[in-house]
């Protein structure tokens, strides 16, 4: 199985009263609270955290894009991974991804990522998430109502940028271009592998299977709470006579491993309770705006509803925001509730194995870095993954053949970037 | 309740619902944000002298498709083809919010085609030094107090009428909302104000005193750009929907002003 290394990369020093004193992590967070100078330091470590994730030997490192959000510091995810090509050398950059209906016009999608391969030697993973409606609809202005079109016709332009040789007018519903020729083309042929990342929706799923793609369901709340949406995905999958290769699904998952779980819990109580109870306060303003659920996806959420006899004021659909009121906050029930495994390695690689197989998942994200962890406790939370869990469970799933994991370049054919050396060069 | 006649229109983006009710000169009624799930009491009141005919805009209740519907011109055609449909050409008109902004849209595009006009709080303008109140972003249970003065008003207009479909009925709600944001995201900037010089129709603007989404200041802003007579008159003790909160006050504005 796959091993992926995931960074949100949140601010790590929101104030102890941010619950109370600030409404929302998003949309709108206040400038006050960002330091850029702090910021510098942040970056660096978390890029280093990605790099050194690869140096362990991680399948993939993983970045994605976030805007106006006090814990996702990647509005453009594509200048991380672009850093990352050139410290890396085998790891795959999975970049999950950029949401399409906000670039102007989408080609540049098409252009970015056809960059990233060429630089990484076809080591790209491409994800298309729509984007949260905190991102999309209300850091970005865009129209909730037509967010889901756009977002599937610049699928289409971008597909078409990467894969027609010739230059071509593209007459879209929403986008109108002309001349459409993008420079560089993807070194993956005949493009690399689409990814998409997305809640629960039926809808989701058929296009998944139809296109070929991997279906990544990213989480905060884990595997018990992820167990339902799971098998909604393989019933679908089922239904539509997919098989049940668990290279077409990705899932993501908190870890805390240390020599034991009393350490464990002591080493991670505090980034746990710091991503849990400060990282995820969003304003329920920006949980819903309307038409970002569709009505299919809002009538199949009441219905359950009415069948649980539930509360009076039905919620039309669940969101990335709506998810966000109702999570756990204090660590005992962070653990058992089963957002974060943590453990000692025998332990984690119990639960990770169950995670994996019991809900058929080839590609799993693992968040090693969350909440205010710093670099120190993130590279040995990496380290002891790396070297006590991951050796016991890349054996999952050998009979499996991953037909969507980057075909890059030949080994002695990519190049190799020259060591850093700032003082040398300038002796020169 | 008052039963009004229920007739249906077709037009390009959707079946449009159409209701009729009272005898006299027409008289239209162009409902505002959330739209019209049920009969409401300015109704009574202004068909009681007029032949009040209300069509339901694309995406709000009674009509149920909109999403064709891309551009302004997309919109501004649907309803100018809804009105014609119902009836309403070259007669006068009421109209709250987002109902008022097409309206307004109406009187200045076809001249012709609205004798006086009533605008409630319209749509269709953003001044940065005073914007209007985000109506997407509000918890479910704060939007009573946003849209009127009395937020048991809004409760009276969203309660699931008994028999009602409970699963169906919040998806119509929803989809009101989603269509004023269709048209008007994210803003409700339509560049409305750069036609208010074509509008020649005698307007009164109505504006509820305790207006929460439009700032009363717009009023004055529209009044001077209109190219026609207009009268702005506030209504105490209503809120945006001021035709919810007080009637009586703004049926009585209505009549007299399209008298």
């Amino acid at each position: 199985m796959k091993l992926m290394w995931f960074h949100l990369m949140p601010y790590t020093e929101l104030p102890d009263d941010f619950r109370e004193r600030h409404p929302s992590v998003w949309v709108d967070i206040h400038s006050s609270l960002f330091d850029p100078k702090r910021a510098h330091v942040m970056y660096n470590d978390f890029m280093d955290e990605l790099e050194y994730a690869a140096a362990c030997g991680f399948d993939a490192i993983c970045v994605n894009e976030h805007h106006s959000n006090g814990y996702g510091l990647m509005p453009s995810p594509n200048l991380i991974a672009t850093a990352l090509a050139r410290r890396t050398t085998d790891t795959a950059l999975c970049v999950l991804g950029n949401s399409l209906a906000l670039y102007n016009p989408p080609t540049r999608v098409a252009e970015e990522f056809a960059m990233i391969d060429c630089i990484s030697g076809g080591r790209l993973i491409a994800g298309f998430p729509v984007g949260t409606p905190m991102d999309t609809c209300y850091a970005y202005g865009q129209n909730p109502s037509m967010l889901r079109e756009r977002y599937l016709e610049a699928h289409d332009l971008v597909v078409r940028a990467w894969t027609e040789r010739e230059t071509f007018a593209f007459n879209g519903r929403f986008n109108q271009q002309r001349y459409v020729n993008i420079w560089p083309r993807p070194v993956q042929t005949p493009h690399p592998p689409i990814w998409i990342p997305g809640g629960g929706s039926v809808e989701t799923w058929q296009w998944c299977a139809e296109m070929d793609y991997v279906y990544c369901y990213l989480s905060y709340y884990g595997y018990k709470a992820g167990r339902a949406t799971m098998q909604g995905f393989w019933d679908e999958m089922a239904r539509l006579g997919k098989d049940r290769n668990p290279y077409r699904a990705g899932f993501l998952q908190f870890i805390g491993v240390a020599e034991t779980r009393a350490k464990a819990m002591e080493l991670y109580r505090g980034p746990a309770e710091y991503f849990y109870g400060r990282c995820l306060h969003v304003d329920p303003r920006f949980a819903t705006p309307p038409g970002y659920v569709t009505e299919a996806t809002q009538r199949a959420g009441l219905e359950s509803q009415v069948q649980k006899a539930a509360n009076a004021n039905p919620v039309l659909g669940s969101t990335t925001g709506t998810r966000m009121q109702a999570v756990a906050r204090e660590m005992e029930d962070i653990v058992d509730r089963g957002y974060v495994i943590v453990g000692s390695p025998d332990e984690v690689v119990a639960q990770l194995s169950e995670v994996a197989t019991e809900l058929n998942v080839g590609h799993l994200m693992l968040l090693l870095q969350f909440g205010n962890m710093g670099k120190d406790l993130a590279q040995y939370n990496t380290r002891l993954f790396a070297e006590t869990v991951m050796p016991r469970m890349r054996g999952l799933f050998a009979e499996w053949e991953d037909r969507w994991w980057p075909q890059p370049m030949a080994r002695e054919t990519r190049v190799t970037p020259p060591a850093f050396h700032p003082g040398a060069l300038a002796a020169e | 309740m008052t039963q009004p006649e229920t007739l249906s229109v077709e037009i390009a983006a959707s079946t449009c619902r159409v209701w009729r009710h009272g005898a006299g000169r027409k008289l239209g009624f162009l409902a505002g944000f959330g739209g019209l799930p049920r009969w409401m009491p300015v109704l009574d009141r202004l068909s009681a002298q007029r032949q009040l005919i209300v069509p339901s805009l694309p995406g709000f209740p009674g009509a149920e498709g909109f999403r064709s519907l891309d551009t302004h011109l997309d919109w501004l055609l649907a309803v100018h083809d809804l009105l014609q449909q119902a009836g309403l050409d070259g007669t006068d008109l009421v109209a709250s919010s987002v109902g008022a902004a097409f309206a307004a849209e109406m009187a200045a595009l076809w001249p012709s085609s609205v004798r006086r006009l009533v605008l409630i709080a319209p749509f269709g303008l953003f001044d940065e030094a005073d914007p209007p109140a985000d109506p997407w972003a509000v918890r479910p249970a704060d939007q009573g107090a946003l849209f009127c003065a009395d937020p048991a008003r809004w409760a009276e207009l969203k309660a699931v009428p008994e028999g009602a479909n409970s699963i169906e009925w919040p998806i119509i709600q929803n989809r009101a909302s989603e269509a004023a944001a269709r048209a008007f995201w994210p803003l409700g900037n339509t560049r409305l104000e750069r036609r208010l010089g074509r509008i020649t129709a005698p307007t009164l603007l109505l504006w509820g005193a305790e207006d929460r989404v439009m700032p009363r200041t717009y009023a004055q802003r529209i009044a001077a750009a209109l190219g026609g007579p207009s009268e702005i008159r506030i209504i105490e003790g209503a809120g945006h929907l001021a035709e919810l909160d007080r009637p009586e006050a703004v049926a009585e504005a209505a009549l007299a002003w399209t008298a």
